[in-house]
């Protein structure tokens, strides 16, 4: 019975604060005219931001894909990936460790739409 | 002359007034609450997946089980942008459609797909990354800038 409590917890966690997230986005549109992609990019870098001064995973702990699905977690991702291979390999390690991370999703997205490209075609409007 | 500009004033004031009546009034609490929602399911479905995936296959680490949950997260995302079912979410989503990673892949087929009439390779293949580039060089520098710095600090140590 426990188990089922924290699962149901977990989601519950895992919904508010993914949600929080967009709509904190969402308000940055309303109010600031800030488009998409900035937001975007400001959303990235507080991630590789979170990481890279080692609060990032404390709060994964707790938030779980609440925190990693939004952008955020892609860009603590691509930080703690050359944050490793700086380690481990040195200087030059650092520029390929971020792409090395994440090169599974950005791999998938971009043969996935190549296909999806040359199967579907666009809806004429 | 000055009455002339006055009667544009009044006309433009006028004009003003008579679009701010015909413009539908967005609540923001309405765009607030929908990306909320949308966002938060987007997360859940997430959460699921990883979750399944622990469970059925215990032997995935935990990295493989991320990476795993997105490339699913981003082809579902791409094939309902194909369908066009992602516009459908995205007109009321907001921030709920495009902040999560599922929005990343839906900005990267949407366009490849919209310039597909310009060929394949300066249409498809270049447009690509017209909305997602941004996010690619952004977090490729610093996240090289933050694995230059964590390198540095420690070696000092």
């Amino acid at each position: 019975m426990g188990a089922v409590w924290s699962t149901v917890g977990t989601y519950a966690i895992v919904f508010s604060v993914g949600g929080a997230l967009c709509a904190l986005a969402e308000l940055l549109i309303v109010r600031t005219k800030l488009t998409p992609a900035r937001i975007l990019v400001i959303f990235l870098i507080a991630g590789i931001a979170l990481e890279a001064v080692g609060v990032y995973d404390a709060i994964l702990k707790v938030c779980q894909a609440g925190v990693s699905v939004p952008i955020v977690g892609f860009g603590a991702s691509l930080a703690k990936g050359s944050i490793q291979m700086a380690r481990t390999h040195g200087f030059l390690g650092a520029f390929a460790g971020g792409l090395v991370r994440t090169a599974y999703g950005v791999g998938a997205a971009i043969v996935v739409s190549y296909i999806v490209t040359l199967v579907f075609s666009p809806k004429t409007k | 002359m000055s009455e002339k500009t006055n009667a544009v004033k009044q006309r433009n004031d006028r004009y003003n007034k008579y679009v701010d009546t015909v413009t539908p009034k967005t609540s923001i609490i309405k765009a607030l609450w929908h990306s909320f929602w949308i966002g938060g399911v987007t997360c859940m479905i997430g959460q699921g997946i990883g979750d399944i995936l622990a469970y059925t296959v215990p032997s995935l680490s935990q990295d493989m089980v991320a990476n795993i949950t997105a490339m699913i997260l981003v082809t579902v995302a791409i094939l309902l942008t194909g369908l066009g079912f992602y516009d459908v979410i995205a007109r009321q989503g907001g921030a709920g459609s495009f902040l999560p990673i599922t929005g990343f892949a839906n900005a990267m087929a949407s366009a490849s797909m919209e310039f597909k009439t310009e060929g394949l390779i300066f249409g498809t293949s270049a447009k690509l990354f017209t909305v997602v580039g941004p996010v690619i060089v952004n977090g490729v520098v610093w996240s090289t800038l933050a694995g230059l710095i964590n390198l540095w600090i420690l070696g000092a140590f």
